[in-house]
């Protein structure tokens, strides 16, 4: 399969299986579990940083128009493509490993700890920066700091359930392509 | 200038990045409901389409509830209708007037249209109901929504063709004009929260009014969206704000915001004519 069929293929799936199925999820009424940001945890290593940008606007703005609150997702997952790159600099273990491999899995990081750090504080600062916008609106610091731990914990339980179930074969390729 | 060139080449991500930030926080401030409904329309109908497949699976599961839903609703009209009573009196006859009915529709001030909800959310700060009932089905903006069993669900706020949208009472910027039913001086605003769904507060009620436990709230129709008398909730908590001379009334709704289906839409056939007569005294006063 092409990576663009791919991509847009995960792209549609991520956004009903996240407005469908687990925004109705309301666990204490105020914690949500967000796998949708696969789609850019999973975007091809050679998309340039520009373009992955514009394709994580594109996937808030159509989660926003589902809740017809524009503007939210939107500005957080803008946020987690502009850090990926420098996270993936910092986690990826030696010179070249981008282009060896299609996109970012537990394989290509090089193993479950670092998968885990890059899910993990990509999947933070989304709930964070999402719950801050929110919380603009309501104030209430506590409930802000206890939604966006609590969400956070369950996304990461959840993109690590779905990595390991829906392992992608990520064949090692030289440089010499 | 070759230097803001290079500048731009340099910091390119970076200024994309700001951009998109912007644009995001900028649709998050001046995405106002009332005033730009125009732009989402068509979104509106996008993803109406798809939530309304949604609902298709959602209604079958739960068609043995709202069965047992409507039986009650029904049972509640049949019970108030008026062959049901007899009056024992001879002396006191009911005559039928001979247009005790305006068969003509132009005195109706209120009617009430059917509607399914499509999507609902109660877990975002803001909440909002779709209808699979639009423009083309007689809907309009700014009607009022109750469910099933006469509990208020919202405003209307935005319609398209085939679909609406609803500002369910779990959100921020509603606010709707409400009574105590014990004391009939209680007026107040209902508002939300924004912490608890089917939990809301109702503010600016002064602490000379009597108020406890379990009193019913209800609409006070002095606006145009909503008649007299429909039931907003039950008042679950009361305390006095040390600050102000009024309570903090904590309510809970009657409309279950969980698992809202089916809806009724509530036109006001004299709303413009007051629209236009306020409208009118303003440009006076202005003038």
């Amino acid at each position: 399969m092409s990576t663009l069929v791919k991509n847009i293929i995960r792209f549609i799936l991520l956004i009903l299986v996240q407005f469908f199925v687990l925004d109705k999820v309301h666990l204490n009424y105020m914690v949500t579990p967000y796998i949708y940001i696969l789609f850019i945890l999973w975007m091809p290593f050679k998309f340039s940083r520009t373009l992955q940008m514009i394709l994580a606007f594109l996937l808030g703005f159509v989660l926003d128009s589902f809740h017809h609150n524009p503007g939210f997702h939107a500005a957080a997952c803008v946020l987690v493509a502009y850090v990926r790159p420098f996270l993936i600099n910092i986690l990826v273990p030696h010179e070249g490993a981008e282009s060896n491999y299609e996109e970012p899995s537990l394989k290509s990081l090089g193993g479950f700890m670092p998968y885990l750090v890059y899910a993990g504080v990509l999947t933070l600062l989304h709930n964070s920066w999402l719950f801050m916008l929110e919380a603009l609106q309501f104030g209430g610091v506590w409930e802000f700091i206890v939604k966006t731990m609590f969400s956070t914990l369950i996304s990461i339980v959840l993109i690590i359930i779905t990595e390991l179930l829906f392992s992608r074969k990520q064949q090692f390729r030289t440089n010499t392509v | 200038m070759g230097n803001i060139f290079l500048f731009i080449r340099r910091y390119f991500n970076l200024i994309v990045f700001l951009l998109l930030q912007w644009l995001s926080i900028y649709l998050i401030v001046h995405y106002n409901r009332y005033h730009n409904a125009v732009a989402s329309g068509y979104m509106n109908e996008i993803t109406g389409r798809v939530n309304q497949q949604y609902a298709k699976v959602d209604d079958f599961l739960a068609l043995k509830k709202k069965n047992q839903e409507l039986q009650h609703q029904n049972e509640r009209l049949l019970n108030i209708m008026k062959q049901n009573f007899e009056v024992p009196d001879t002396s006191t006859k009911i005559v039928t007037d001979s247009i005790p009915y305006d068969t003509l529709g132009i005195h109706r001030k209120w009617i009430y249209q059917a509607a399914k909800v499509v999507s609902n959310s109660v877990s975002a700060q803001n909440n909002y109901v779709v209808l699979g009932r639009g423009s083309a089905q007689q809907l309009k903006k700014d009607e009022g929504v109750i469910d099933a069993n006469n509990g208020v669900v919202g405003i209307v706020t935005d319609v398209s063709e085939n679909y609406a949208v609803v500002m369910s009472l779990l959100h921020k910027d509603s606010k709707i004009n409400a009574l105590l039913k014990n004391d009939p001086l209680g007026g107040g605003t209902i508002v939300w929260d924004g912490k608890e769904p089917n939990y809301l507060s109702m503010i600016n009620v002064r602490k000379s009014i009597k108020v406890a436990k379990g009193d019913t709230v209800f609409t006070s129709g002095i606006t145009t969206t909503f008649p007299y008398g429909l039931m907003i909730g039950t008042v679950d908590k009361v305390e006095p704000d040390k600050s102000t001379n009024n309570y903090n009334i904590k309510i809970k709704s009657t409309a279950n915001f969980y698992n809202l289906q089916y809806v009724y839409v509530i036109d006001n056939y004299q709303r413009e004519e007051i629209n236009k007569l306020i409208e009118k005294a303003k440009s006076k006063i202005n003038n």
